[in-house]
């Protein structure tokens, strides 16, 4: 289900950090040594024999994270994204697995297209990558494609996302047929005959600039439909880049029920709200688009809680002069994996919203959870999946950083606290800074 | 939290220097509104002259670009700028490159190498007049940008009370219709509440934006308020804008009968302006359009010489002028 390049792994010796997995109930400061790509001892004063020693002296080693929600825009749009480009700034990012979104051109809607895309990532991909197949043929919310297969060919999970399954009948089918494959359909909640013509979030911003406005109900209603399908065939479903108070609330109550529902939320819901429409910056364009205040207020908390189990980036790469127009002429989305951990830290952990352990479980465990594969930990026996960050240093983010071939970041220019000086991903070194 | 919209700034493009564009009726404060009005008047006063042309804007290049159609704004500036002197150009997106797939962007750097004063601009997207502003370095003039701002016309609105009902403070005026989908709203309600008129909206409720009211005006879906107003203000239903199934009134015909500013909902000396085209027997009654007590045509005549006053007061103050006083020979 997930597939990374190949390659000799790594014997590595990460001294002196402060190892911090909360799933694992690991707070030391300890070494981390790591055999053929498999952690093998912790402990004090771990001798090198030989392997490659990396200072950890004042950084926080904590579980690789792992992001549910990535756009490798491949195969199609290779001049925005490859699966080598995007697991490079994966790996910058401190991510050791990515699932990739299966809206491409074509749709990741056959069992060829996928086993096309799982060989280029065992040529390409530097961090391991799951690949999510379409619902509906060329997601275009008729037919179903042929799951099973897909399933047997590796798909980690189901989503149209991109669009949402609008026919109602096409989901609870698609919510039977997943006690075959056995893997959680990830849905995009959104109504589009109330979303139509939006292009922010509806409410006084967009009333002032005049704006097409998307109402925060246009995603809530669509959660309440998917969760009460959900409950009624009592499948899994994992609820994808919530934005709306309505649409935790409603997750919330679905818990309370007992209905297996994950949900994620970006790290641009989590810090920005519709005020920075104003700048009528495209880079701050995303759908779903911005909320409210008490929206980013619902999300900051639900995360906190575990409401949301997982951040996802919803990284979305643009071509340069894709978003050089005029912010309603501009396609939705925008980059996230490699600035994903400082804008976190530096908005929600520094300002005490959330503890840096929530965080990191939340960007690992989390996500990992959601889709039913083994979390990245510190602990003897495990893969090396490692991310070393650097919680005090700060640093600007600019355009000429990236990795990503894409550039549209809604954080350009923006100072933040913590850095990734370390990825290990499936037991090779991935990033070092 | 207040640090969390630190981004917006950071996000923002490079400020411009101060006063150097008209995008927004928020760009500009009381006085500078104040001034405008006062130099309007004064062209007002020159146009009575037999010899109607002004020497100030010699030599200066006006350019309208027009993405939309137009009639009495793309006219009225290109007069302005004709009777100030200055040489133009108009642009349509219709039969120019725009054709072709140019975007807005190239378009605007194309148009640059001429080194034009102004750019007045008219476009179906919020935040094009910006775009422009960033890769060229002419002044820019929003004539209109999607459903955001036309800041213009909300100056030669006020010029209009102000020249008719002789205050703009204290007033009350209705501003009737789909505001939803209106610039002109925007535009009118920033500038009525900049100088101290109380603003109300009336129409069906899916056209009254959820939250407008945060912009200091009232809003009602009630017709009868606009009997409390001094001045009712009659927007366009503007079926160009009303997506097929959208709902957003169930018939033209139930909306006249609900939200038609007719002579029966008016009280003697109520003045009735309308930014126009007119829909006549749809937002407003033919017998209403053409009472004495309708500042419509004044509305027209108000538009030359206050775009007038806005290109001199670009050209004329702010840092650039100070250095673009060479003198030009027109071939």
């Amino acid at each position: 289900m997930l597939y990374v390049k190949g390659g000799a792994k790594q014997n590595l010796v990460l001294r002196g950090a402060r190892a911090l997995d909360p799933v694992e109930g690991v707070d030391a400061q300890i070494d981390v040594k790591v055999d053929d790509g498999v952690i093998a001892e912790l402990g004090s004063n771990l001798s090198p024999n030989g392997h490659r020693v990396i200072d950890g002296a004042g950084l926080v080693l904590a579980p690789a994270f792992v992001d549910p929600h990535v756009h490798l825009r491949t195969p199609g749009r290779e001049d925005e994204e490859t699966i080598a480009s995007g697991t490079q700034a994966a790996a910058a990012g401190g991510y050791c697995t990515i699932l990739a979104m299966p809206n491409t051109e074509p749709v990741v809607d056959s069992a060829a297209v996928l086993g096309a895309l799982i060989e280029q990532a065992r040529a390409q991909a530097e961090v391991q990558v799951g690949f999510l197949a379409a619902i509906s043929k060329g997601q275009e919310g008729a037919e179903l494609t042929e799951m099973g297969e897909l399933a047997d060919e590796g798909a980690v999970g189901f989503t149209d996302d991109g669009r949402p399954v609008v026919a109602t009948s096409l989901m609870w089918r698609a919510l039977q047929y997943s006690s075959i494959t056995q893997r959680p359909l990830a849905v995009h909640c959104e109504d589009p005959t109330l979303s139509r013509g939006g292009h922010m979030r509806e409410g006084i911003v967009s009333a002032e600039l005049g704006i097409g406005g998307w109402p925060s109900i246009a995603e809530s209603v669509m959660v309440e439909r998917d969760l009460a399908l959900a409950s009624y065939e009592s499948r899994t479903l994992h609820l994808m880049h919530l934005s709306a108070r309505a649409s935790v609330e409603a997750v919330r109550r679905a818990h309370a029920e007992r209905v297996r529902a994950t949900a994620e939320v970006t790290p641009h819901h989590l810090v920005l709200t519709d005020e920075a429409v104003r700048s009528l910056d495209p880079n701050v364009k995303m759908n779903p688009p911005l909320g409210a205040e008490d929206d980013r207020k619902a999300l900051v908390e639900a995360l906190r809680d575990g409401t949301i189990s997982c951040v996802a980036t919803d990284h979305a790469p643009h071509a340069r002069h894709e978003k050089e127009v005029p912010f309603e002429a501009a396609p939705f989305g925008v980059t996230g994996l490699e600035t994903a951990f400082a804008a976190l830290y530096t908005h929600l952990v520094e300002p005490g919203l959330i503890s840096l352990e929530t965080l990191l479980e939340r960007m690992s465990a989390g996500p990992a959870r959601a889709y039913g594969f083994d979390a990245p930990r510190i602990a003897v026996g495990a893969p090396a999946n490692l991310v070393l960050l650097d919680t005090q240093a700060g640093w600007q983010v600019s355009e000429d950083g990236f990795k990503s071939r894409s550039k549209n970041s809604w954080l350009i220019g923006e100072k933040l606290r913590g850095r990734v000086r370390a990825t290990v991903a499936a037991g090779r070194l991935v990033h070092e800074s | 939290m207040g640090d969390l919209h630190v981004m917006r700034d950071d996000l923002r493009p490079p400020n411009p220097p101060p006063k150097r564009h008209l995008i927004s009726i928020g760009d500009l404060t009381r006085e500078d509104v104040e001034r405008l009005l006062a130099t309007a008047r004064t062209f007002e006063r020159s146009l009575e002259r037999e010899m109607k042309k002004l020497p100030t804007l010699r030599g200066r290049l006006v350019i309208n670009v027009f993405y939309e159609s137009s009639t009495r704004t793309s006219s009225s500036f290109e007069l302005a700028a004709k009777r100030l002197s200055a040489d133009t150009m108009s642009i349509k997106a219709a039969g120019s490159a725009v054709d072709k797939g140019e975007s807005l962007k190239d378009t605007a750097i194309t148009l640059g190498a001429y080194d034009p004063d102004v750019i007045v601009l008219r476009h179906p997207h919020i935040g094009a007049p910006q775009l422009v502003a960033l890769v060229t370095e002419a002044r820019i003039i929003n004539a209109g940008d999607g459903k955001h701002q036309h800041p213009t016309q909300a100056l030669l609105d006020l010029y209009t009370i102000q020249e008719h009902v002789g205050r703009i403070e204290g007033l009350h005026v209705a501003i009737v219709g789909d505001v939803l989908h209106s610039r002109v709203a925007r535009s009118n309600i920033q500038a009525l509440v900049l100088l101290g008129a109380r603003v109300t909206l009336v129409g069906p409720p899916p056209l009254i934006p959820r939250g407008i009211e945060a912009m200091g005006c009232e809003a009602t879906t009630d017709i009868d308020a606009i009997g409390a107003a001094d001045i009712v203000y009659v927007l366009r239903m503007q079926k160009e804008r009303m997506q097929e199934g959208a709902n957003y009134v169930p018939s033209l015909r139930e909306y006249t009968a609900r939200w038609g500013v007719t002579p029966e909902r008016l009280r003697p000396g109520q003045k009735v302006m309308h930014p126009g085209p007119m829909n006549r027997g749809v937002e407003i009654d033919p017998l209403v359009a053409d009472a004495a007590d309708a500042l419509i045509e004044t509305q027209v005549r108000a538009g030359l010489v206050v775009r007038m006053a806005v290109l001199y007061d670009l050209l004329t103050t702010g840092p650039k002028a100070v250095t673009a006083e060479v003198p030009v020979e027109v071939a």
